[in-house]
Order: structure tokens, then C-alpha cells, then sequence
């Protein structure tokens, strides 16, 4: 079965993408479709064949890739439960994905071309989350990477999706850089890649550490076991940030924007841009013996919480809107994971997945219903054009803003998920865990005004776009709706349903022994880690933050985009300097362009014309032989053709003989 | 199961297709002439094609678990100075039959974008496989520096006569720079001959050369095999090299030649002057980093497509000489495996060029942009080579890279620290050049009647697909022929090294 669910998103890659001349475009739509919704079907039973019965873990070998000296390594699927949340999150959305852009992409002249790169996207992320070592997962991660890059450069006319395309593979690879190296170094530590190998030898072989001993010479520091554990985890996390678009390695996220909305939705929002949190959620077993690197984990989570909201608060673009948003949620994912709160981490990663999604095909019929409209400062009034999607926005919204009543078990997906990070993390005591704690109350509160904002000024008010797109307006086809329901239904319910089994909610007798039975070793918690118990018994204002923020974020949005619409602009005006450093994302790319582009392709030309040309061809070949030519043409022109020259020349010659014999001679 | 001297017949099989063309006449009306023409060419594809074939049962003779050398011939030549003494071993095997896959490509693509003086040309291609198989078999170091420098001659020719604008100064700086570089190895074989009274290389590889006197020869060697490679800093020749090269010939330069000086370091500076390769590791560490960082740099900005691959080549052999040194399994094998990919992958990124070279005519990158809205299929065939080149999984480029990296971070992690920025560096070289040519409106009037792949150009492109991707997903079949020599390698050198220690 899960050779199944791995492979028929490949099948349909190869038939669209080898026959899909031939297959036309509605034949490659359906066929690659109906392999994925038949692959998310299959998904669904192994979850809980995994998740709610007694089958155990599982490895199942397919093809041996790689095997030379002590390094063997095979194709193989690794199953557990968290394999299969992500299987269960990764082909749900590819699936609804795949049936929206059936609607959503009918007027292009390219579509079997757009299904193929979906289901080699799909088939790139099974792989990684199916993988049982680390270089099959590094297969994924940059086949994910490769699929991203074809799709965000999908429309490929567009000078600005190819340079977006280009600097998402790039950035992504700055992250590969540290991925590649942790993978190097877990093999000098372990001698083996594979998970199970590694993760059955961390505990003795931190136990067994000796004084002075050291295990790893990296850049010229000898790093003792516990040094050299740490270094391996941030080698892998820089990885996870590039993946996972974190502080620093963000740059790429918000102009991925420029590929069509569902690939925004599928990659950008539930499935690719998580591979981070999976990677570290996955290799819980070493992070957990490294403070220091979940510590950073932790700090990197909660800047890029509020760095990404912050920004998110004056974008005007709805799809980047949506993006600053996932980067910031991402960024709660890590900060859970860092303070060991994995079941959290993934959890949101689930709920994420659903109203994330929502919100993206949400943008996406909106921006169909508007002729391609995306700039939000003309749109306004759209609640009674296209009321099912507006209502399906409003469900990702308070998915997103964590709507629930607090103090029980009632409330949308995100109110669980997020307000459980939240908690975690005050609970936590590793480093930064308060700095972090208090970032993300504070990214609550954007969030809910961005989210509310964005609602407001594209549904609400007055309707802003000219009266020609006005006059086309027109609500989505169905094929485009079932979709958003489906998602909606999972934004509302997915936390009162899985809650129990993800975060031990539920009845708080046993809430440990469903986690157990539910997660088993697919993740790992050290023996000092008790988070798990701890975030139940959090102060009540703790509990209440998040909900004082919802609310005080959607009071503030209401107030600047209803009540008083000429608010925001006075604002504006007032900091002008706080907006342009928030409009301009706070001038990453900028101070990137200065410090890594230009110098590089300075460098470049001067290694080239002065390096190549000046130095080494200069002195070296042309040199020598313009040399050569100069000696000869000399040589040339002591051939005057008188005696008397000659002689003369005779003369010294000897003369310089004789000295040269009497002074050698006495030394 | 044969008993034919399977070796000679793959080495001189070439030369016997280039003496049938030899006595064909061109004519010299128009019709004769063409019939000339088609029978030069349908020669040289057979033969290249049928040695292809038979050096195939050399892969299938071999035995993967025999660690030293198979299929051995040996006749007494010049009395006991220089023996014809041919061998393979799971070092060299597999060059062998790289460089016979290649040679039907390297005909086919000149099919057409040659037309004066096909019949030389021709023969200088046949004349030139067999030398360079001849570098590959030759177990008599003699034997092999004959080979070895032989091949500049017909290459100097094909790059001189049937080059771009500025050949000539090319062909010279080409010829020169490698000359120059083998005159010092000839001195060291002269040498080595002196010391350990053989030129058979099987006998060499037990002989145990003085400490001080490894250190010379081990400099001598590197001058030759530096250049050959190149390695930075003498590198500059390859640039212009394949700038003026025909099609064919960077195909065969990019594919063959350069993995000479790669195999030179596996044959003889590491098994027969260990001590000094230990002492000289540093050098070529430093060396591979300068050439990974400097010619990724360079790359990028280069205005002239082959000019950017040639780079990039320079870039990939730092890789492979860097693994070579790491002196651990997983270096040597990577470094192999990457000699392989790279001949198959720059090989097919050359041809690429060449695809739309014959098209356009220039190489210009800024005459370029838009490509894939004439040529959907060729788009395609350039992507999967243009990732082979950035080493991304599943493509054979990735195996080769990521074994090297591994090995060398397990022999010095600051090493492998910076030449893992290359990975990045190639990213951007390689997707930018991809976009400003394939990418973008079509906007240029030239470019608007251009037709997509024609057959003979399918018949080029998609093998060489399949194989790089085959390799990617499975390599196996390479790594149990090179397995039993490259252990064999390291053991040797271990024991020499703990010897001399003693």
C-alpha cells in the first residue's frame, strides 16, 4: 500500500509529463488527480492503521542506492505515525490542490505541464517524508526545492517569477549547504545515515563521553560528544530554516508568491515550506541530547513569529499577506519544537496545513473572481459577490486566529494547535523560552489584526476595483468550492477531533497514555523533558493570552478598516519611518543584494578579467610567449652585419669570461 | 569465455576505421562529393559504434572482485625498456568504456556542422579514440606517456582547423601548456626507470621509491597532470580550449581528455609516491577549494555559454581532485564516479550548446532568451542536464559530489566546509545561465523560426538523459567494479604510510 501511495503521483508525473501531448489537457487533469486522490484515500488508512491500532513501526526496503565501503544506503519507507500524519497532511492538500487547479488554471494553454510538476512536487515529498535515512530525505528536500523552482517559475515569461523561481532554489540552497555538512557529520559521529542506527545509538554513546575526548574537528575547533551533537543540529536546522523560510533565509517566501495560487497553497503554505519542522521533529532523538541547539531553534521560531507578522501587518498584496503569515506560524512550529513541545510543533503543522491551505484557495478564487486582481487596495465590497467564498475565508480566519472558547475543549483547529505552542512555551525552560513566549503572544496580536485586515479590505467597505472587473465578478465554479469546504471542515474540526492524540488533550486523567499510544517512538522526549505535563498546568492568564489577543487584534482591525478608514493612513504618515522599514521587510533583500549578490558577481568578473586575463594568462602563457616574440626582435637587431660589431661584442664576452673564472677560481 | 586480445581490438579498432576512410575519394562534383561525405561519415559512426560494442564485453569479462589487473596482454617490445604490456583494473575499465560511449556522440553531432575537410576530420576523431583508449589500457608507463601525448596532436588539429575565430591561439595555448607540462613527466618515468629498472607499471606499482626521490617525482607528475585536469591555477587554456573547439571536440575534451589527468593521479601518484602524496595533500586541498570558489565565481559571469560550462568543469574536477586526496573509500569512489558523470554530463551540456550553436551561431548568452516557446522538447533535455551539473539527487551528478564531500569532510571538515559553498555557487550559475537562454519572452527576431530537436539530435540527447539518470538512481554497477581496486588503492597506501613511519 505505500508503495502505492508513494508512486501514483510519480505514475502521474511520467503520463503527464511524458503523454501529455497525447493525453491532452483534460486527460492529464483527471489522470493525475485521480491518482492522487486514490494516493490520499491510501493515506488515510495507513493513518490510522499507524495512529489508532496496535501495527507497529515499520521500514520497507525497496531498492538499494548507494553502497560502497560502510556506507550503505537503500530507497526504502519508513512508517510510523508521524510518517503518516504527514502522509495524511501531504496528500490531502495535493489532492484538493490538484482538483482546484482543474477550475483555477482552465484558460491555460500549459496545464498538463502544471499537473506533472504538481505530482512531482507530491511524489518529491512522500519521499522525503517516507524516508528512513538521511540522504533519501536530502533526495526529497531538493526534489521538493526542484519542483518549487518549476512552479514559481511556471509562467515563464514573467521576468520576475523566473527571478523569483531562481532565488528560492538559491536561499534553499544556502540551507542544503548546512543540511548537506550535519548529514556529514552524523556520519563521522554514527558511521551510519540511517534513522533507526542513529537513533538507537545517541543516548549510550552521550553517556558514554569521556573527559577531553574529542570526536569532531570542525573548522578547527575540536568539539568534544555533546559540542559536537549541537554543531550537527544547527548544521541540520540551517537546513530546516532554508526549507522552512526562517529568519534570515526568509527572503525567498513572499516571492515564491509570483507562481500561481495553488502551488502558493500546496507547497507554500501546507506541505513543503513544513519540511523543516519534520526534519527536526523527525530527528528528535538527537536534538533532545543538544540544549543549545533547540535553544536556537526556539529563538529562531519566535523572531521569525514576530519578525514575519510585523511585516505581514502593511503588506498590501493578499497573497503576500498569506505568505508572511505561514512564515510567521512556521516560526510558532520551531518555537515548540524547541522547547521539546514536538507533539505541539506537529499538531500545528496539521491544523496549519488545513486553514493555510483554506486561506490560499480562498485568496486564489478571490483573485479568479477579480480578473487576477491581487493588490487588496483595489478590491473591498466582495462579500456580497462571492458570499461561499467569503464565508470559506471567514473559516480559515478564525482557524487561523485561533477562535475558541477558552478554558474548554471547544474551538476552531488553530485554537488548539496554536494555543498549545503558546503554552509550551512558557512551560519551557530551555534558553530564550521566555523571550520567545513573549514574541509570540505578541505575533498573536498581529496575526489577528493582519488576518482581520485582510478580510476586511477585500470583503468589506466600499468596492474598490474599477466597474469592469466589477461587471465579471463572479463567484467559483464548484470544482474550485468543493475543495475550500472540505479544508473548511478540517480548520474547524481537525483540534477537537486529533487533539486528544497529538497534545494529550482531551480527559486529563490519561492525556499522556493517548500521546503514547498514539505517537509510540516516533517522537522522541529526553528524560529531562516534561513538557508534556507541564503545559497543562500553566496560570490561567497564560491560558487567557491568546484569546485577549484574538480578540484585541480583530478589535484593532475593525476599528481601522471599518470604523475609521482614514486611521491606518494617519499612522502611516505619523512613523513613516517604522512603515517603510515594515512595507520593505524590514530591507532583507536589499542588504542582501549589498552584501552576497553584488560582491559575488564583483568578484566574479574581477577573478575573471583581472584573475584569469591580467594574472595567470598575463604572466603565464601570453606573457611568456609576448616575451619571446620581444626577445627575438632584439635579438634581430644586434644582427647589424658590421665586423667590428661582432668583435666588440666578442671582446666583452671574453673579458667577462676571464673575471668570472678569477673570481670563482679563488672562492 | 574469449581468448581474443579483447584490449588491442577496442584500442586500434578506430584506427583500423579511420584507415578505411583514408583511400575514399572526395570528388569533385557535387554528387560524388556528397556520396563521399555520407560514406566518411557512416564509417566512422560504425566503427565507433561497433568498438563501443565490443569494449561492452570487456565490462562483461570483468571481474568485479579481482582486485589488481585484468585481461592483461604482454609482448616484449624494446627489449626490457618498453613492453606492449595492456591491462585493465576497476580503476581504468570504466574509462574505457566512457570513452567509446562517447565517440558515437561526438560523430553524430558533427553530422552536419562539419562540411570542409570531413574526411581528416574523421580520421583525426578515429585516430584519437584509439590514443585515448590507449591511455586507459596501457599497463607500460612508456607505452601510456605515448598515448598520453599523442592525443594532443589530432585534438590540436581538430581544434586548429576546424575551430572558431581565434583557433589558432587556442590550439597553440592548448598544445603548449600541456606539453609543457608532460615534458617534466617524461623526465620523471626516465627517472623512475632508472631506479626501479622497469617501465611496466604492474611492477612499478610494488617498488618502493626513496622518500626524497617520491617528492620530485610527485612534483614532475602533478606539472603534467595539474594542467591536463586542470586544476587552478592553470586552468586557462580549457576555457578557450572549448570556446573554439568544435562541438565534438569539447565533447571529447570535456568528456575524455580531462579525466586523464584524474586517472594520472589514481595510476601513479598515489599508489607509487604515497609518501609524498601525504606531504602534497595540503597543496591539492588548497588547490581544489581555490579552483571550486574561484571558476563558480568566474562562471557566473560569463557572457559566453561554453566559456561558462568550461568553467564550470574546472570547478567539477576540483571537486574530483579534492576526493581523490581525501584518501578514504569514500572520497576515491566519489571522485571516480564523478570523472564518469561529469564525461557524460559536460559531454552533454556541450552538445546542447551545440544544438542551438548550429542554429544561431553564436554562443552569445544575450542573444539568447525565450527558447523553450520553439524548443519545448530541447528545454527539457537542457534542464535535466543543467540539474545533473548542479548535482541534484537522482541525477548522476549528485552521487559523484556528495561521496566526495562526505569522504573529505571525514578527512578535514574545513575542507569540505567551503568547497560545499560550491554547491550553492553552481545553483546560481547554472539556473541563471538556463533562464537568460531558455527563459523569458521571445523577443528577438533570430530566434523566432528556430525548430525543435530533429531526429538526430534525439538520438544524441535522450541516451545520454537516460544514462545520467540511470547513474543517479542506480549506481551500484559502478561501484562494484571500482570497489575491489580502490580498496586495494587504499590499502597499499596505508601500509606504505605506516612503513615509513616505522
Amino acid at each position: 500500500m505505500i508503495h502505492a501511495i508513494v508512486f501514483f503521483p510519480l505514475i502521474g508525473f511520467l503520463l503527464a509529463g511524458l503523454f501529455g501531448r497525447s493525453l491532452g489537457a483534460k486527460g492529464s487533469e483527471y489522470v493525475t488527480t485521480g491518482l492522487m486522490l486514490a494516493s490520499a484515500f491510501l493515506s488515510w488508512i495507513v493513518f490510522f492503521r499507524v495512529g489508532f491500532s496496535e501495527i507497529e513501526p515499520d521500514t520497507v526496503p525497496v531498492l538499494q542506492w548507494i553502497n560502497t565501503g560502510n556506507l550503505t544506503i537503500n530507497w526504502a519507507f519508513r512508517i510510523d505515525t508521524l510518517t503518516a500524519v504527514m502522509l495524511v497532511v501531504v496528500n490531502t492538500v495535493s489532492s484538493l490542490v490538484h482538483m482546484y487547479s482543474i477550475g483555477y488554471m482552465h484558460h491555460d494553454p500549459h496545464r498538463p505541464r502544471f499537473f506533472a510538476f504538481l505530482s512531482l512536487f507530491t511524489f518529491a515529498m512522500l519521499a522525503l517524508v517516507t524516508s528512513d535515512n538521511l540522504l533519501q530525505m536530502f533526495f526529497g528536500w531538493e526534489g521538493v526545492g526542484l519542483a518549487s523552482y518549476l512552479l514559481i517559475g511556471f509562467w515563464y515569461k514573467k521576468p520576475s517569477a523566473n527571478a523569483a523561481a531562481i532565488k528560492a532554489f538559491i536561499v534553499n540552497r544556502v540551507g542544503d549547504f548546512g543540511f548537506a555538512l550535519g548529514i556529514f557529520g552524523l556520519f563521522v559521529l554514527f558511521g551510519s545515515i540511517e534513522f533507526s542506527t542513529i537513533f538507537a545509538n545517541v543516548p549510550e554513546y552521550m553517556a558514554n563521553g569521556k573527559d577531553g575526548e574529542t570526536v569532531l574537528n570542525f573548522l578547527g575547533y575540536e568539539l568534544s560528544r555533546a559540542n559536537a551533537i549541537t554543531v550537527v543540529c544547527l548544521l541540520l536546522f540551517m537546513g530546516a530554516m532554508g526549507k522552512s523560510a526562517q529568519f534570515l533565509l526568509h527572503t525567498w517566501l513572499p516571492d515564491a508568491m509570483e507562481g500561481p495560487t495553488p502551488v502558493s497553497a500546496l507547497i507554500h503554505a501546507a506541505t513543503m515550506v513544513t519540511a523543516g519542522v519534520f526534519l527536526v521533529a523527525r530527528m528528535s532523538p538527537v536534538f533532545e541530547f543538544s540544549p543549545v541547539a533547540l535553544g536556537f531553534v526556539t529563538f529562531i521560531g519566535g523572531t521569525t513569529a514576530i519578525f514575519a507578522a510585523s511585516v505581514g501587518l502593511v503588506q498590501n498584496d493578499i497573497k503576500r499577506v498569506i505568505a508572511y503569515s505561514t512564515c510567521s506560524q512556521l516560526g510558532y512550529m520551531f518555537a515548540a519544537l524547541g522547547v521539546g513541545a514536538f507533539g505541539a510543533g506537529i499538531f500545528h503543522l496539521f491544523t496549519h496545513a488545513f486553514f493555510k491551505a483554506l486561506l490560499f484557495l480562498g485568496a486564489g478564487s478571490v483573485i479568479h473572481a477579480v480578473s487576477d486582481e491581487q493588490d487588496m487596495r483595489r478590491m473591498g465590497g466582495l462579500r456580497t459577490h462571492i458570499p461561499k467564498t467569503y464565508w470559506m475565508m471567514i473559516i480559515g480566519t478564525v482557524a487561523l486566529t485561533g477562535l475558541g472558547i477558552p478554558f474548554t475543549p471547544i474551538g476552531t483547529a488553530g485554537f488548539f494547535s496554536k494555543d498549545a505552542i503558546i503554552e509550551s512555551v512558557y512551560a519551557g525552560h530551555g534558553l530564550f523560552s521566555n523571550y520567545t513566549f513573549a514574541m509570540l503572544v505578541i505575533a498573536a496580536f498581529f496575526t489577528s489584526f493582519y488576518s482581520w485586515r485582510l478580510i476586511f479590505m477585500t470583503f468589506h467597505g466600499r468596492a474598490r476595483a474599477s466597474t469592469d472587473v466589477m461587471d465579471h465578478i463572479h463567484e467559483s465554479p464548484r470544482v474550485m468550492l468543493l475543495p475550500l469546504y472540505i479544508l473548511a471542515a478540517g480548520a474547524l474540526f481537525a483540534g477537537i477531533i486529533f487533539a486528544g492524540q497529538f497534545i494529550g488533550h482531551g480527559t486529563h486523567t490519561n492525556h499522556e497514555e493517548w500521546y503514547n499510544v498514539f505517537w509510540r517512538t516516533a517522537l522522541f522526549a529526553g528524560e529531562s523533558n516534561h513538557i508534556l505535563a507541564e503545559f497543562h498546568h500553566v496560570p490561567w492568564l497564560v491560558k487567557l493570552a491568546p484569546f485577549i489577543m484574538m480578540v484585541s487584534g480583530f478589535g484593532l482591525a475593525w476599528l481601522f478598516y471599518i470604523r475609521s478608514p482614514h486611521l491606518p493612513k494617519q499612522l502611516a504618515h505619523q512613523h513613516y519611518g517604522l512603515y517603510k522599514f515594515l512595507l520593505n521587510k524590514w530591507y532583507f533583500d536589499e542588504l542582501y543584494d549589498l552584501i552576497f549578490v553584488r560582491p559575488a558577481k564583483w568578484l566574479g568578473r574581477f577573478l575573471w578579467k583581472k584573475g584569469d586575463g591580467w594574472l595567470i594568462d598575463g604572466f603565464g602563457p601570453d606573457g611568456v610567449s609576448a616575451r619571446v616574440v620581444d626577445i627575438t626582435n632584439r635579438v634581430v637587431k644586434l644582427q647589424s652585419g658590421y665586423v667590428y660589431h661582432y668583435a666588440f661584442a666578442m671582446l666583452i664576452g671574453v673579458a667577462v669570461l676571464l673575471t668570472w673564472s678569477m673570481f670563482g677560481g679563488v672562492s | 569465455m574469449f581468448d581474443m586480445p579483447l584490449l588491442t581490438i577496442v584500442t586500434f579498432l578506430p584506427l583500423v576505421g579511420a584507415l578505411m576512410i583514408l583511400p575514399i575519394t572526395m570528388g569533385d562534383k557535387d554528387g560524388e562529393f556528397e556520396l563521399a561525405k555520407r560514406n566518411v561519415r557512416n564509417v566512422a559512426l560504425f566503427t565507433t559504434i561497433v568498438t563501443f560494442l565490443i569494449s561492452l564485453l570487456i565490462w562483461v569479462e570483468f571481474d568485479n572482485s579481482v582486485a589488481g589487473f585484468q585481461m592483461e596482454e604482454n609482448v616484449e617490445w624494446i627489449g626490457p625498456f618498453m613492453s606492449y604490456h595492456l591491462g585493465v583494473d576497476g580503476i581504468s575499465m570504466l574509462f574505457v568504456i566512457l570513452t567509446t560511449f562517447l565517440m558515437p556522440f561526438a560523430i553524430l553531432a558533427s553530422w552536419t556542422s562539419i562540411t570542409k575537410n570531413i574526411k581528416q576530420y574523421m580520421i583525426a576523431f578515429l585516430i584519437l579514440e584509439t590514443f585515448m583508449i590507449g591511455v586507459f589500457v596501457a599497463l607500460d608507463i612508456m607505452v601510456f606517456y605515448v598515448f598520453f601525448e599523442a592525443g594532443l596532436i589530432p585534438m590540436f588539429i581538430i581544434i586548429g582547423v576546424w575551430g572558431g575565430k581565434r583557433r589558432v591561439y587556442a590550439s597553440f595555448k592548448f598544445f603548449l601548456y600541456t606539453l609543457l607540462g608532460s615534458v617534466l613527466m617524461l623526465l620523471a618515468i626516465m627517472a623512475m626507470y632508472w631506479n626501479a629498472g622497469t617501465t611496466d607499471i604492474s611492477v612499478l606499482l610494488t617498488h618502493t621509491f626513496p622518500a626524497q626521490m617520491q617528492t620530485w617525482l610527485w612534483l614532475a607528475f602533478f606539472a603534467s597532470l595539474a594542467v591536463k585536469m586542470p586544476m587552478w591555477p592553470v586552468h586557462t587554456w580549457l576555457p578557450d580550449a572549448h570556446v573554439e573547439a568544435p562541438t565534438a571536440g569539447s565533447v571529447i575534451l570535456a568528456g575524455v581528455l580531462l579525466k586523464m589527468g584524474g586517472y594520472g593521479f589514481l595510476r601513479f601518484s598515489i599508489p607509487m609516491f604515497p609518501l609524498a602524496t601525504a606531504d602534497f595533500t595540503w597543496l591539492i586541498f588548497a588547490l581544489s577549494v581555490i579552483a571550486i570558489i574561484y571558476t563558480s565565481l568566474v562562471a557566473l559571469m560569463q557572457e559566453d555559454m561554453k566559456k561558462l560550462i568550461a568553467y564550470s568543469s574546472v570547478a567539477h574536477m576540483g571537486f574530483v581532485t579534492m576526493g581523490m586526496f581525501a584518501l578514504n573509500n569514500f572520497g576515491i569512489q566519489g571522485s571516480i564516479f564523478q570523472m564518469l558523470s561529469h564525461g557524460l554530463v559536460s559531454g552533454a551540456l556541450f552538445l546542447s550548446v551545440g544544438v542551438i550553436y548550429d542554429r544561431m551561431h553564436t554562443r552569445e548568452i544575450d542573444a539568447y532568451g525565450g527558447v523553450v516557446h520553439r524548443m519545448p522538447k530541447y528545454a527539457v533535455v537542457f534542464m535535466i542536464f543543467t540539474l545533473a551539473n548542479v548535482g541534484l539527487p537522482v541525477t548522476s551528478g549528485f552521487v559523484g559530489e556528495f561521496l566526495i564531500l562526505l569522504g573529505t569532510f571525514q578527512a578535514n571538515s574545513t575542507v569540505a566546509f567551503l568547497a560545499t559553498t560550491g554547491v550553492v555557487l553552481s545553483a546560481a550559475y547554472a539556473l541563471w545561465l538556463y533562464r537568460r537562454v531558455i527563459f523569458g519572452r521571445l523577443e528577438k527576431e533570430s530566434l523566432k523560426s528556430l525548430l525543435d530537436l530533429n531526429s538526430r539530435e534525439k538520438l544524441i540527447l535522450y541516451p545520454l538523459v537516460v544514462a545520467v539518470i540511470f547513474f543517479g538512481v542506480y549506481p551500484t554497477p559502478v561501484f562494484d567494479v571500482t570497489q575491489a581496486s580502490v580498496d586495494a588503492l587504499l590499502t597499499n597506501y596505508h601500509a606504505a604510510i605506516s612503513q615509513a613511519g616505522n
